[in-house]
């Protein structure tokens, strides 16, 4: 259903100008991760993603991550990490919570450059960390026009 | 041409006959941003809006008499002999009562201030331009709106119209009635008047749009109004 | 001052989880986009985000080009004692804004 070409005629002819040189990569995105984690393992599960799979624009995208945690003092969520593939850097947001956050919750709106792959890692307080990924289709990609 | 326009529209079903927001026509997602207002980025404008009207504006003026003011706008204007919309009175206002320099159109000033006078009236249905002063612009306006234009020569009508619910590339093409504005678009990234959406549409037919604050857009506006009488103002609106 | 709208419950019962949520005007101008001239405007963001009450950081988040103008957040906490709600954004260019908001525990 997308044809870039069509949408020239309504969109402004800047919207194809992104920077594409300084996109982030899979790679990018893996070696941001990395200095989250500081290069433990990173298991899927415990995290959920919750973001639309298809985005009618990319300039403010809705974003919430759950982690599955009891939210005490011996077993807490310390920080949410989200990352991603696709936009010029791999770095979205990272919050830093604790026990008297009383449930490991984030929500925010981001932008999203490109259709491409959203990952949340949760650092727990037993040094394990968990993951989701989300894929996210983007019909109109985040804007340079002001 | 119309060829062209019947390859750009990909083929969906026909849309519904009844008149329908563009509210309706967004993803749930971008709904929910405009449902909630603390979610909807509009209502900063709006607070900046009441803080300026609590300062500039109460000595003449309450918030409760500004409820249901802009669902009756645009209106006739005694002291130019000319229909007027929601900022033009509030510019005129600025310029006539206060002596002051009037903010620009566009200006983040003048789009709080109309954003908040709007909002008072969210939830009221659009009144339809009955005053018989108006009539002129009203026919005007309809006119305008079946006017083909620009490179693409496209009307008004042979989008939303002909096409509306149909996708346009990525956008569904809505029935294009003015329930929102001002309005947070999430392509501008901020707030702006229906008269910015208007330019859009034109320079999207590759045709020069007219000059902020012309008579054209009021009269389009009265015509859009009257086209959507009785449908809810939405006031700080979201779209894509 | 940016213009932000916050959302703390005035009152709340000891134990409870209660829901923030915040927005703020500001245009996260991401680094990357050419203005008409062509020439890449300088990059204007929100950087960190804190929020303290009943005597500790409760939530904290570094932000990135890719959170949206007028930034939105929400988190929760456990509502504790009577007191202040802390909320101080800080930014490129000098950006720093705190604002606070009361709430009371039974
Ligand atoms: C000194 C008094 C005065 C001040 C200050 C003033 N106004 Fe007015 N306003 C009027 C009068 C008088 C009218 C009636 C129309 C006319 O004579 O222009 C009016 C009409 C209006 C209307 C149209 C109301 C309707 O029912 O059609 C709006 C909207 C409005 N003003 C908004 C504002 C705003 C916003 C401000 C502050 C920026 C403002 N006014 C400041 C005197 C004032
Ligand atoms: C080529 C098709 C096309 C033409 C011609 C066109 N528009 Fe649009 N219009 C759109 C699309 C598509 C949108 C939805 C927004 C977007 O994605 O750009 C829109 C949005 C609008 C809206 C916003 C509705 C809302 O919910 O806020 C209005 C009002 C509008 N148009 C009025 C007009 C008027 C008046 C004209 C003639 C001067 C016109 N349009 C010409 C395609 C068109």
């Amino acid at each position: 259903m997308i044809v870039p070409t069509r949408r020239l005629l309504l969109a402004a002819p800047a919207l194809l100008l992104l920077p594409r040189q300084a996109d982030a990569t899979p790679e990018a995105m893996a070696e941001a991760v990395r200095g989250f984690t500081g290069g433990a393992p990173v298991t899927p599960g415990r995290v959920a993603l919750d973001i639309s799979p298809l985005v009618e624009n990319g300039n403010t995208v809705p974003l919430s991550v759950i982690v599955e945690s009891p939210m005490t003092e011996e077993d807490h969520v310390r920080a949410i990490a989200v990352f991603n593939e696709r936009n010029p850097q791999p770095h979205v947001i990272t919050a830093q919570l604790g026990p008297r956050a009383g449930r490991a919750l984030l929500s925010t709106h981001i932008r999203l450059a490109t259709s491409q792959t959203l990952l949340a890692v949760a650092a727990l307080s037993d040094g394990s960390f968990w993951s989701d990924r989300a894929q996210v289709v983007v019909t109109l990609a985040a804007c340079i026009e002001g | 041409m119309r060829r062209t326009l019947a390859l750009l529209l990909l083929a969906l079903p026909a849309s519904a006959q009844d008149r329908r927001s563009g509210f309706e026509d967004m993803a749930r997602e971008t709904q929910a941003m405009q449902r909630d207002d603390m979610q909807n980025p509009g209502m900063l404008w709006v607070a900046e809006g009441e803080e300026r009207f609590n300062r500039d504006c109460t000595s003449c003026h309450t918030e409760a008499s500004m409820r249901g003011v802009a669902a009756r706008y645009p209106a006739w204007d005694e002291a130019t002999g000319a229909p007027i919309d929601l900022a033009g009175r509030i510019s005129a206002c600025v310029e006539r009562h206060q002596r002051a320099t009037p903010p620009a159109r566009e200006s983040q000033a003048l789009l709080a201030l109309t954003a908040y006078v709007a909002h008072q009236s969210r939830g009221l249905p659009i009144s339809r331009p009955t005053d018989p002063r108006l009539a002129p612009a009203l026919a005007q306006g309809r006119a305008l709106y079946g006017e083909r234009r620009g490179q693409l020569d496209l009307s008004c009508v042979q989008c939303h119209d002909d096409n509306a619910g149909r996708r346009l590339a990525g956008s569904v093409i809505p029935q294009a009635h003015p329930t929102g504005y001002p309005l947070y678009r999430l392509e501008w990234q901020g707030l702006g008047s229906l008269q910015r959406r208007l330019r859009g549409c034109m320079t999207g037919v590759r045709s020069e749009p007219f000059a902020y604050g012309a008579a054209e857009y009021v009269a389009l506006e009265i015509f859009l109004n009257d086209r959507a009488a009785g449908m809810a103002i939405e006031t700080p609106a979201v779209r894509p | 001052m940016a213009r932000v709208l916050i959302n703390v419950p005035r009152s709340a019962k000891r134990g409870d989880i209660i829901t923030i949520r915040t927005l703020i005007q500001h245009t996260m101008e991401t680094g990357y986009r050419p203005n008409a001239q062509g020439e890449v405007v300088p990059r204007d963001i929100i950087r960190r985000f804190t929020c303290s009450y009943d005597g500790a950081v409760i939530f904290s988040a570094e932000l990135s080009p890719a959170i949206a103008a007028n930034p939105f957040l929400s988190f929760t906490t456990v509502a504790t004692r009577s007191g202040t709600v802390t909320m101080t954004w800080e930014g490129d260019n000098g950006f720093a804004q705190t604002e606070t908001r009361p709430i009371e525990v039974t």
